[in-house]
């Protein structure tokens, strides 16, 4: 198959480890040829966590060129902002979870904070496709990854995956009431 | 659910999606590997994450994470000595604390077989520099072998084993960054579990293992033969791979993760040069090189960082007068940052703009604000230095250390102005306080560092009488590389051990003035530090808080756990923006008129800013129940 990129990005400690290593296992249940890569170290502490997947048989290094992701996923909206910004390509996706983690120049007030307009009118520019979710009455906003990757599978927006690929991954990377929790919120409309 | 464990310890040949780290550790287990040790340091501690998924009575090594990575390699070694094979592994700089040890490595005769696990970190993504260690190999004449992806790292450490094993030499296994975080499905082997032979196979007859005089100069003759014959193995191995695209005129000499960034480079390239992949990067195959060089008009290397292979490559051409053009880096762009195919697309066009047009558009802007890491809600650190910048004179010195509080450098705190390494704070500190009677110098370190490498520092401050004052952030653990135990703790990465309390030890070397605060207490650690700094002999605040984000993680796992927030009155703030701006903890959030608010996915409750806010508008939340832990 063509290469299918997915960028998927956020702020340390809102679980784009699991999202990603979700996605990926989803792919190759999906019968697909897949690389990842996350960046670590300082990340975690506040800092910008991102995780690139790769699908695709002309795929070699794990690492997306600038501007060459086909979706990004964002948990956050600075994030989406920057990620559609550099990554996305002209007529790609952009799915974003419609919470803000302010970055400290926003905090100082040198900067404003990005609006969900700012992200509309790049996007309309690029003929970006922006999709925006959120839900009230999380238990655990941990779990906000999960809506996110709720609506990818709705939506189909990784070619080829569908539903029982995510919850087989779902299903390989947790037990018990971590997994139910979970899937109670993928599975939810 | 799929666990870690199983997959490690599985004895039928398997495939599975992991991470270049975990591939590591499943190589370790299928080469008998009996001995491993390394100190925490991105980008290698989810080795350590593999390793503790085995439980410790199942595991079919030894593992420990030592004192530091000097010590580390030692130990190894010493097992190696005995007959087992042995690896350490740590970070690319954590070479240099090993340095003195493992540069000897290579005249000794090591038994059991010895390899040594780098990560390289190119593009300093979470280190002090991007540090090439190549050149350690050559001054060391260590043999490297360097994977492209978690496939080869696999592949390539059972070599490097079996390597070690056969010539009794260290052989280094580079990673880098992003190889150590790949993930892709690898195809593993059989594992059949053998009883170990432990018997101590020490003889100082299978040395000299004393290199004074002029035994040091023969073990360095038999350190160059081994070499030689790790060379012609090189020659003939199949590791080094070939890609034939037909082309006389062009071809590409590289390596590693680069040889990846090449493949997406050429993707739609209609005359693709052919490649050279190595994967021996020392010694060289010299046999493989020269024959590759004299099938092309020209050659281009394209290597990471610096221009090892280019020298090498280069001076074998001018030996063999092989009629070849070589095109090695050619602007000093092309020695820094990690070699992306962003990258490699640049360093190629500009040596072949008819294969690869150069980029016409920059690469786009980032269109939002930036965001540097940031110490977590409820840190005791920014406790610490919100009340520690209250007791300094704007011209007084902070030196910073390794660990999380170096985020302190950053403002609004502004809290060391200068980092080197681990544990240089209190030497650097003291060089700041000779002739200098005016401005008083404070150096700052952590923990786990004061145990790895802060002591000669320390003792030396003593020793020599250096009239400064150390601030030791205590958060009991090891925090920036994810929560290891170390000498205070009272547990090792095995099992419980007697705790090494970091005051007893100040005791034992003379100290004469401690003082003890825990960082949310801020009034309290001003007076103690302007105490402190009153004092003309060497002086130490202890500045303690757990790791909050260590601590609230074990809070969700306990049954009943609850939730806490901070909440803030709006009738009472008055917009003075001390908690947004000057304590600065990451929940306060600022809307475009002004209006702070807490953001409650962040909030941990910890009330360390409710002391900070001049109007007492900053109370804790009603507590509610939360649905715990996910």
């Amino acid at each position: 198959m063509k290469p299918f990129n997915i960028y998927l990005t956020g702020v340390g400690g809102q679980g784009i480890g699991l999202i990603s290593e979700t996605i990926l296992r989803a792919v190759d249940h999906g019968g697909h040829r897949v690389k990842s890569v996350d960046t670590h170290g300082l990340a975690q502490r506040g800092g910008i966590v991102v995780s690139q997947i790769r699908m695709g048989d002309a795929v070699f290094s794990p690492l997306i060129p600038d501007g060459q992701a086909d979706l990004v996923a964002s948990l956050e909206r600075h994030e989406a902002l920057r990620a559609a910004g550099t990554m996305l390509k002209r007529k790609g996706v952009l799915i974003y979870y419609n919470t803000v983690w302010q970055p400290l120049s926003v905090r100082l007030n040198e900067r404003s904070e990005v609006s969900q307009t700012d992200i509309h009118s790049l996007c309309k520019n690029r003929g970006i496709k922006v999709i925006s979710v959120f839900r009230d009455h999380l238990t655990d906003i941990r779990m906000q990854n999960m809506v996110v990757l709720a609506e990818i599978c709705k939506r189909g927006l990784i070619p080829g995956i569908q539903q029982e690929h995510y919850e087989k991954a779902m299903a390989d990377l947790m037990a018990g009431t971590m997994l139910e929790k979970n899937m109670a919120v993928f599975s939810a409309n | 659910m799929k666990k870690m464990a199983d997959m490690l310890l599985r004895q039928k040949a398997f495939s599975e999606i992991v991470m270049g780290n975990t591939a590591l550790v499943r190589a370790m287990v299928e080469a008998g590997t009996r001995v491993v040790s390394s100190y925490p340091g991105s980008p290698t501690p989810e080795i350590a994450t593999a390793i503790a998924s085995i439980p410790t009575a199942q595991r079919p090594f030894y593992f420990e994470f030592s004192t530091n990575e000097k010590v580390a390699t030692e130990l190894a070694y010493g097992a190696a000595l005995n007959g087992h094979l042995s690896t350490v592994f740590f970070k690319s700089v954590g070479l240099n604390v090993a340095a003195d040890t493992f540069v000897q490595l290579s005249l000794m005769n090591i038994i059991g077989g010895l390899v040594i696990v780098l990560g390289d970190d190119p593009g300093a993504n979470s280190s002090q520099n991007e540090q090439d260690n190549r050149h350690y190999a050559l001054l060391s004449y260590t043999p490297v072998l360097e994977p492209a992806d978690p496939g080869e790292v696999y592949r390539f450490y059972l070599e490097a084993a079996r390597l070690s094993q056969r010539l009794h030499m260290p052989v280094i296994l580079r990673l880098t960054t992003h190889v150590c975080h790949a993930k892709q499905k690898v195809a593993f082997g059989a594992w059949q579990p053998q009883s170990p032979d432990d018997t101590p196979r020490f003889d100082s007859a299978n040395g000299p293992y004393i290199p004074l005089t002029s035994l040091a100069l023969e073990q360095k003759r038999t350190a160059l033969d081994r070499l030689e014959q790790v060379r012609r193995h090189a020659e003939k191995s199949d590791l080094n791979q070939s890609v034939d695209n037909g082309n006389a005129k062009r071809g590409v000499i590289t390596m590693g993760l680069p040889f990846l960034s090449l493949m997406e480079t050429i993707g739609n390239v209609a005359a693709k040069p052919d490649i050279l992949k190595l994967a021996y990067v020392h010694p060289l195959p010299r046999k493989t090189i020269i024959d590759f060089l004299s099938r092309h008009q020209t050659v281009k290397i394209i290597e990471e960082l610096d221009d090892v292979l280019e020298n090498q490559i280069k001076s074998i051409a001018f030996d063999e007068k092989i009629p070849v053009t070589i095109i090695g880096k050619t602007l000093t762009d092309d020695w820094i940052g990690e070699y992306t195919p962003d990258k490699v697309r640049q360093v190629l066009a500009r040596s072949w703009p008819d294969m690869i047009p150069p980029d016409k558009v920059p690469a786009a802007p980032d269109p939002a604000p930036s965001r540097v890491a940031q110490l977590c809600p409820g840190c005791g650190h920014r406790s610490a230095f919100f009340a520690i910048k209250q007791a300094l004179a704007a011209t007084d010195i902070t030196v910073a250390d390794i660990g999380c509080h170096t985020l302190g450098f950053q403002p609004p705190y502004n809290m060391g102005q200068l980092l080197m390494c681990m544990g240089a704070s209190t030497a650097m500190g003291s060089g700041l306080r000779l002739f200098n009677t005016s401005r008083n110098v404070v150096a700052f370190m952590g923990d786990s560092t004061f145990f790895h490498a802060a002591l000669p520092g320390v003792i030396n401050a003593i020793f020599n009488r250096h009239p400064i004052t150390l601030i030791l952030m205590e958060n009991g653990t090891t925090a920036m590389t994810g929560h290891q135990d170390h000498a205070a703790t009272g547990h090792n990465f095995n099992a419980a051990t007697d705790k090494i309390p970091v005051r007893q030890v100040l005791e034992g070397l003379g100290v004469n003035h401690i003082f003890e605060v825990d960082t949310y207490q801020q009034a309290k650690l001003i007076e103690r530090v302007k105490e402190a700094l009153a004092i003309d002999e060497f002086s130490v605040v202890i500045a303690r808080h757990p790791c909050m984000l260590k601590f609230t993680r074990e809070q969700r796992k306990k049954p009943g756990y609850r939730r806490r927030q901070v909440t803030i009155d709006q009738d009472v703030c008055e917009r003075i923006h001390t908690c947004v701006e000057t304590f600065a903890c990451p929940t306060f959030t600022r809307d475009a008129k002004g209006n702070i608010t807490i953001n409650t996915d962040l909030c941990i409750g910890d009330g360390s800013c409710i002391q900070t806010c001049p109007s007492e508008a900053i109370a804790p939340a009603n507590q509610k129940k939360s649905g715990g832990a996910a």
